[in-house]
């Protein structure tokens, strides 16, 4: 006869990270996950249940109290447009997620952050804010650079220097002020855990300007990637035509690093700064292939438009990094299987979660692809990581726990 | 051949709530929608999601005049779906299935109310 157990009344839980994730924890064992170190490049905290915190770091008295009397939240200090991202209730972490119970030490994001990593099998993973994001579409500079600079040294202080080494985080750089996306790299370049820096993609300076040369050089004397975080914006005249959130995501978070890229490209950048890293996070991968045939085509008619380009566009593109959510796989695996060969996914392609996100993807939606072969599943999933951000092997605690048991040597296969 | 396996008491599942229990190694959820019982395997086909433990919610519809014009939207009460709570994947809670895409269903079990038990045909 068979036995009932674990008889739950889903109403009367609180909510937890762990027990709402608990399917992803089951399908790392059935794949072996402790078996290898997994890299996740995206992922986010919600800044906004520590903004108090954060406004303290805020230099600037008035724009502190600013902070700190308005908020973080929308209407706040920096807010641009409204978002139904949560989608009205459906994805259940959005809402249930701030009363979520934790221990006093150490900081609740900390906590938060351990526990769907853990049960996703992350071992390491970058985090970002989640608002704060969308600071560069805020049209006081100077606020924007406020709140940069005081996120930062709150996440290097509170977070990135307490921790064990699991949590990384490529800093969120302020693109409207040149000088200021400069001292930010002098300052915090090499603090612990600080693995790169980030533009966030909804800004309106061209990639291009003369005012970021000086930036790019000092990431690339540095060895520290640059990355582009896709972003969408209502404000955006031409997405302002968009009256639901699917198309004004799906759009925005492909057009605005389609183009960046392009700018990167036409006007010879990867030629200026052959070593300078540079990593597209969170527009999919589908634009990859889409852009590599329309810049390819025209470059070939119109190389006097690139002259700095010595091969064609595709050719550069293919040696820059990419995260994989969100992977766009619905009905057309044919077509996933040549935008990996395109993008050559197996040195260049980066897992990412995005999680606690509306659209995040398991560590499965690459370990299950049929066309990658265990090698290729690894180094996208943490290998390529690894090696793009000189990362140390890091295996979670409870990884080590599981092969203790198992009776597995502690080194990461 | 299926067996019959008791669950919970048939006033332990009011209207709209969830039971989820594991069967031998099977999580199931089974839910209370308009008096009726719907079990299903508590795995989304999408990416393993707990997908009974999310919300119920009505479809979507637009409505759109007789010529052609948007008017508003509306919620269809007779059509309720499960929702995913990893992804937000819906799907009918009559039926299981996806509701753009019937191939992609939730695997679904067979639920008898006797006697003021509920049982789980597994």
């Amino acid at each position: 006869m068979l036995k009932v157990t674990g008889n739950r009344d889903v109403a009367n839980e609180g909510f937890n990270s762990s027990v709402h994730l608990k399917n992803a924890a089951a399908q790392g064992e059935s794949r072996n996950y402790d078996d290898f170190m997994i890299v996740d490049v995206d992922a986010h905290h919600y800044e906004t249940e520590a903004f108090s915190e954060i406004a303290d770091y805020i230099d600037d008295p008035v724009l502190r109290r600013e902070a700190k009397f308005q908020g973080m939240a929308r209407g706040g200090i920096a807010s641009m447009d409204g978002s139904y991202q949560e989608m009205t209730g459906r994805i259940t972490r959005y809402p249930e997620r701030r009363g979520e119970k934790v221990p006093p030490q150490p900081h609740r994001d900390i906590t938060l952050m351990y526990r769907w990593m853990d049960a996703l099998r992350v071992d390491v993973a970058c985090m970002f804010p989640t608002p704060m994001l969308n600071i560069v579409t805020c049209p006081r500079i100077e606020v924007e650079v406020a709140l940069a600079r005081a996120y930062n040294r709150w996440l290097c202080d509170n977070i990135l220097e307490s921790e064990n080494g699991r949590l990384k985080s490529m800093l969120y750089l302020p693109f409207n002020d040149p000088a200021a996306c400069i001292d930010i790299v002098e300052k915090f370049g090499s603090r612990k855990g600080v693995i790169g820096f980030m533009v966030v993609a909804t800004h309106y300076r061209s990639v291009h300007d003369n005012a970021y040369m000086k930036l790019y050089a000092m990431l690339q004397e540095r060895n520290l990637p640059l990355a582009f975080h896709a972003a969408y914006t209502w404000s955006d005249k031409q997405l302002s035509l968009t009256n639901r959130f699917m198309a004004v995501h799906a759009l925005g978070f492909t057009w605005h690093n389609m183009l960046h890229m392009t700018n990167w490209l036409v006007n010879g950048l990867p030629e200026r700064f052959p070593k300078l890293k540079v990593v597209w996070i969170e527009s999919g991968l589908a634009w990859v292939p889409f852009l590599m045939q329309r810049l390819d085509n025209e470059f070939m008619m119109r190389s006097s438009d690139a002259p700095l380009l010595k091969r064609i566009p595709s050719d550069y593109m293919r040696e820059m990094y990419y995260t994989s959510q969100p992977m766009e796989m619905v009905n057309n695996p044919k077509a996933l299987e040549v935008t990996f060969e395109m993008i050559n996914a197996k040195t260049q392609l980066l897992y990412s979660s995005d999680y606690p996100h509306w659209d995040m993807d398991l560590p499965s939606t690459i370990y299950d692809l049929p066309f990658l072969d265990e090698q290729a599943k690894r180094d996208i999933l943490g290998g390529n990581a690894q090696r793009l951000f000189n990362l140390e092997t890091t295996l979670a605690p409870g990884k080590h726990e599981r092969r203790a048991q198992r009776g597995v040597n502690a080194a990461a296969g | 051949m299926s067996e019959q396996v008791p669950v919970c008491r048939s006033d332990e599942l009011k209207e709209g709530a969830v039971r989820v229990c594991t069967i031998g190694d099977v999580e199931i959820g089974i839910i209370r929608h308009n008096g009726g019982c719907h079990a299903y395997k508590n795995v989304c086909p999408h990416q393993g999601g707990p997908v009974c433990e999310g919300v119920r919610m009505p479809q979507v519809e637009d409505v759109i005049d007789e010529n052609g014009l948007f008017v508003c939207q509306k919620f269809n009460e007779n059509d309720m779906h499960i929702v995913c709570p990893w992804h937000g994947y819906e799907f009918h809670i009559e039926s299981g299935e996806h509701v753009i895409d019937p191939k992609v269903r939730l695997k679904k079990y067979d639920v008898v109310e006797r006697e003021g038990q509920i049982y789980v045909a597994i």
